[in-house]
């Protein structure tokens, strides 16, 4: 697969108009996809859209510094993290709220981050999903490393143990980060120490104003075959196809083949972030044009004509999403402010005394306006 | 037991064990392999510990330390080479960004011990990027630790006290300095890597020296003693945590200061130490504190380096004018 891809390569098994389309690949990616499957993908992205939603009214409301919107990307973020394993190691940028979902991270701990009182917000040990990484790019370099600590570790291990219990990890990046060099110096890395890294990046065609067209003049898939790997376009909201093609990559890269390029082709139906204002450098008529590509609408289409679900399906999650929201918008108004003083402790993890020197200084004069404070009864 | 190193092979003999202790230990970096870098301080290391572990990376800065990170996470303990100290600054992103706050940013549940050995300083007779010394850099960001030798012993305690250190750690090997010989005790702990040394006791002033300008700073010290003056040197050996207190207690008796290093004087190292033994010792101080650094230029050609070079002769001046205030 390390040719050349061009747009009639994009894999799609799901149309925009909710058909299911054969494809003699990825059907076998497939088999076990029942109903009850179906639905639960339905489900993870209504609730992804759900809390998307929530956040941003909080941070309207002024109860977040910022929010990252993801509304349009759900297919690509379920699909592909519905195909990791839970060893699986994941580095995200900071936009992957649908995968955080998948890997079973608490929406309430997500937004610790963005409500100012944690510098990353869960723990990236308890589901293998790192913190989120602002530095464009920056994540990719780690994911590497660790695909190369991971091959340590299996040293010996011959293909068929490697595929039942090998580690993999997916490095998430968008359209904008796949031209910062620390992307490609991460798939140099990986590609010359066959690392066991997916490269999965959302192309959702807009780096902030910036369009596709100015990263890369050819389809980013292309970029594979140079780097001497697979590469797999696919229609990014398009939850089978994204899940089918992710959990090909996932075996090729588990079993010690190396890495995998994926390129989910989607479209960031929002704002970049709640600061951004996607008016000033896109028409209205593109929004239009990918509106009815959603990807919760077509498999809603896929799911009613199937006769897979009935309206009380869709009543009853919208009543559970609306009780998610409630619930993570009630934690996230409840979660405690740390004060400065723990900052100082994280800075290091070995006792420093230039830290200890600041913090008895800051303590001391916090605890004189406590003095005054008192003085004044 | 002491044997006779330089200490380039010094710090090899200290990565060897460290290797040998740790096999969670990998080193990597451009042409460490079967070359043993540019300036050999790997050498034999992959033929003895494996190419696994002495990996021969691709050529980017900020694709080796990136990846370092990466494997810190994975639970390994890397320790990287930077070929040259002009080059890092590829890595600076994934240094400063990433490496430094991975502590703080995972609220402490995420360590990331990676070393990064990076030669430094001039005087070697080189180009401009081989001669740098971009210490202040990583010193002003919080979260690294900063580290230099200047002699063999030193060289070989302190690059495995920084690989057992928790957090990450550069490492600035003072290269022109690297056939400097000097004994190194195998059995005997050196100090602490994090605290300063008294390499040189007098009464009358101090000199702060670290890496390559250690063994010139003690010189000065005997050429002063001709004009009938004793000079304490120290060592800083720690560059961020800064051992104050070992300063401020010789400056207290000799009221006398003078930092050098390499690094161009403005925004250095030389200026922090000055403000904090201000607010230390004030009322101790007999002159100003005096420093003697690089000028605020580019790393000047090495046909004329010398003149930009800290030397005897300037820290002699920079003596002259403190006694003379």
């Amino acid at each position: 697969m390390t040719r050349a891809v061009t747009e009639e390569d994009l894999v799609q098994i799901l149309t925009p108009d909710g058909q299911r389309l054969a494809h003699d690949i990825y059907d076998a990616y497939l088999a076990d996809v029942d109903a009850d499957m179906l639905r639960s993908f339905y489900r993870d992205m209504a609730l992804t859209r759900r809390f998307d939603q929530e956040a941003t009214a909080l941070q309207r409301q002024g109860q977040l510094c910022l929010w990252v919107p993801v509304r349009g990307q759900e297919a690509a973020q379920i699909g592909s993290g519905r195909a990791t394993r839970p060893s699986d190691y994941i580095f995200p940028t900071y936009r992957e709220h649908g995968v955080a979902l998948t890997r079973e991270v608490s929406f309430s701990e997500m937004l610790r981050l963005f409500r100012g009182i944690s510098g990353g917000g869960w723990d990236p040990r308890e589901n293998n999903f790192h913190m989120y990484t602002m530095v464009l790019a920056a994540q990719l370099p780690h994911a590497a490393g660790y695909g190369m600590a991971l091959n340590l570790e299996q040293h010996g291990w011959d293909e068929a143990k490697r595929a039942a219990e090998g580690g993999a990890v997916v490095a998430y990046f968008g359209d904008g980060s796949s031209t910062e060099g620390e992307a490609h110096e991460s798939m140099v890395f990986a590609n010359s120490f066959d690392a066991p890294v997916v490269y999965f990046c959302q192309n959702n065609q807009w780096a902030i104003s910036v369009p596709f067209e100015v990263q890369s003049k050819v389809p980013l898939v292309q970029r594979a075959a140079g780097y001497g790997m697979p590469g797999i376009r696919v229609d990014g909201n398009d939850v089978l196809a994204v899940l089918a093609v992710t959990r090909w990559a996932l075996e090729h890269a588990r079993s010690g083949k190396g890495p995998v390029f994926i390129e989910a082709v989607t479209y960031r139906l929002g704002a970049h972030t709640t600061a951004d204002d996607p008016t000033k450098y896109r028409l209205s008529e593109e929004e239009k044009a990918w509106a009815p590509k959603d990807p919760l609408i077509r498999l809603e289409t896929y799911l009613r004509e199937n006769k897979l679900v009935d309206d009380e399906f869709f009543e009853q999650l919208a009543v559970d999403a609306d009780a998610m929201a409630a619930k993570v918008r009630e934690d996230a108004m409840a979660f405690p402010v740390p004060p400065l003083a723990k900052s100082f402790e994280q800075v290091y993890a070995q006792a420093h005394p230039l830290i200890q020197e600041e913090l008895d200084w800051h303590l001391q004069y916090e605890a004189g306006f406590a003095d005054a404070a008192q003085g004044e009864h | 037991m002491t044997t006779t190193m330089t200490l380039a092979k010094a710090i090899t003999a200290g990565l060897d064990k460290v290797l040998e202790g740790n096999d969670k230990a990998i080193l990597m970096g451009e042409d460490i392999g079967k070359l043993g870098g540019v300036y050999r301080i790997t050498e034999g290391l992959q033929a003895k510990y494996g190419a696994h572990r002495v990996i021969d990376s691709p050529l980017g800065e900020a694709g080796i330390v990136g990846s370092a990170v990466g494997m810190a996470l994975r639970g390994h303990s890397p320790l990287v080479e930077i070929q040259f100290d002009g080059f890092v600054f590829p890595a600076f992103s994934q240094i400063t960004t990433q490496l430094a706050k991975m502590h703080a940013r995972s609220e402490g549940r995420l360590t990331t011990p990676v070393v990064i050995r990076i030669p430094y300083g001039g005087g070697i007779g080189s180009i401009e990027h081989h001669s740098e010394s971009p210490e202040a850099l990583f010193v002003h960001t919080a979260g690294l630790r900063v580290i230099t030798p200047s002699n063999a012993n030193d060289a070989y305690w302190m690059i495995q006290q920084a690989a057992a250190c928790p957090d990450p750690v550069i490492y600035f090997e003072p290269k022109r300095r690297y056939w400097l010989k000097g004994e190194v005790d195998t059995e005997t702990p050196a100090l602490d890597a994090f605290k300063a040394q008294v390499v040189r006791s007098g009464d009358d002033a101090t000199i702060v020296a670290y890496g390559p300008l250690v063994p010139v700073a003690l010189a000065a010290a005997e050429a002063a003693l001709e004009d009938g003056r004793s000079i304490e040197v120290i060592d800083l050996r720690s560059l961020s945590p800064i051992d104050f207190d070992t300063i401020t207690e010789s400056v207290q008796k000799t009221g006398r200061l003078i930092v050098t290093h390499e690094a161009p004087t403005f925004g250095g190292l030389g200026g922090e130490i000055a403000a904090r033994v201000t607010e230390r010792a004030f009322l101790s101080l007999e002159a100003p504190v005096l420093r003697v650094g690089g000028f605020h230029m580019p790393y000047p050609i090495s046909k004329v380096e010398s003149q930009y070079l800290p030397d005897i002769d300037k820290l002699l001046e920079a003596l002259d004018r403190s006694f003379a205030y």
